[in-house]
């Protein structure tokens, strides 16, 4: 083992990942605090998501710096989610499209907020 | 930086690919326990994606509307309702634990004892604060927003069963892993890893940046979409 040089990096390139990490996470949150939404909201925030697991995976976990046997062996199973998730998307849509369909099931129903429950706002949560 | 994995004299890239597969030895030039963590985050992988495909699909499939997540997760602070702002905490907090993990493995390499051994215990209390806060998070949403596994008064019943389980699945994995760091942070303090090496500290790194990179999912399907 010690004979191995193990994965040895200048701090530099963490510190600037750790930042760049930061940057990103606020950027998500500023998608929801502009409350941006609709198409936008999701490309934004699954760009951000991706750029941040990216960067996790490639630098904090040395993948960049692996040899391409591990690399492949880390990367190319998880493909097939890829296809689960394609997949189950399709299915699902099509389940929905049959529930409306057959069931006469309400498209139009709204979700109740939390400030529809407990009466005007969240002031009551000022106790904790 | 390419230096790093490559023992002298084997070709990179993809000739190094097939090299290190047909030749007649090991095929992953890292040390055996970095190789198990690796295919045990692979199989780990498989795992979170099957609960939020499930996520996808029961959120896809029912007609019921599905709670506005935003609005349920809004904490009110100073008298002002702040959306997401524990989540925005619990992020930056796993955040900053990677971080310091990061600097534990570089400083491990270095054989420099004390910094690797400070840098893991902060790490290990960042990720204790996390299930604090997760703690903290579910009693609000069990007792105050009487959202249960089979039910819940703003929506979808599914909401419930899907968000208990995963972000309950990913606290298991931080209580776990913070646990397996102060077992090696201790090892490293004593000494352990003097003549053995430090990669044991990197294998402990890479399982925590993997529940670091679950939360990266979790904070964007859950929270945020």
């Amino acid at each position: 083992m010690s004979s191995e040089a193990g994965q040895q990096h200048p701090l530099g390139i963490y510190y600037k990942i750790w930042i760049l990490l930061f940057v990103l996470s606020g950027f998500s949150y500023a998608v929801d605090y502009y409350h941006v939404e609709g198409g936008l909201r999701w490309f934004l925030v699954i760009t951000f998501m991706f750029l941040k697991a990216g960067f996790i995976t490639a630098i904090f976990m040395h993948v960049v710096w692996e040899r391409l046997a591990l690399v492949l062996t880390i990367l190319v199973p998880p493909v097939a989610l890829l296809f689960l998730i394609g997949f189950m998307t399709v299915e699902g849509n099509y389940t929905e499209g049959t529930r409306y369909q057959y069931r006469g099931d309400d498209p139009t129903l709204m979700p109740l907020s939390p400030s529809d429950i407990h009466g005007g706002g969240h002031s009551d949560e000022a106790a904790h | 930086m390419s230096e790093t994995a490559a023992i002298q004299g084997t070709p990179e890239g993809v000739e190094g690919l097939v090299e290190d597969w047909a030749s007649d030895k090991q095929t992953y030039n890292v040390p055996w326990g970095k190789a198990m963590m690796w295919i045990f985050l692979v199989s780990d992988t498989f795992i979170f994606t099957c609960f939020l495909t499930g996520y996808l699909n029961v959120r896809l499939t029912t007609t019921e509307p599905w709670p506005l997540q935003t609005e349920i997760f809004a904490l009110t602070l100073f008298g002002q309702s702040i959306p997401l702002v524990l989540i925005a905490i619990m992020t930056f907090i796993l955040i900053t634990s990677s971080g310091s993990m990061a600097l534990a493995v570089n400083f491990g390499y270095r054989r420099d004892k004390q910094k690797t051994f400070w840098l893991m215990v902060i790490t290990a209390v960042l990720g204790a604060s996390f299930v604090g806060m997760q703690a903290f998070e579910w009693t609000k949403l069990i007792v105050d927003e009487g959202i249960r596994p089979w039910g819940n008064p703003y929506g979808a019943a599914q909401f419930g069963s899907v968000f208990f389980m995963v972000t309950g699945f990913h606290g298991l994995h931080v209580t776990g892993g913070v646990i397996y760091l102060l077992i090696v942070a201790n090892k490293v303090r004593k000494g352990h890893y003097e003549k053995k090496g430090y990669e044991i500290v990197e294998i402990a790194g890479l399982y925590w940046h993997f529940v670091d990179l679950v939360w990266v999912f979790i904070f964007a399907f859950f929270y945020l979409l």
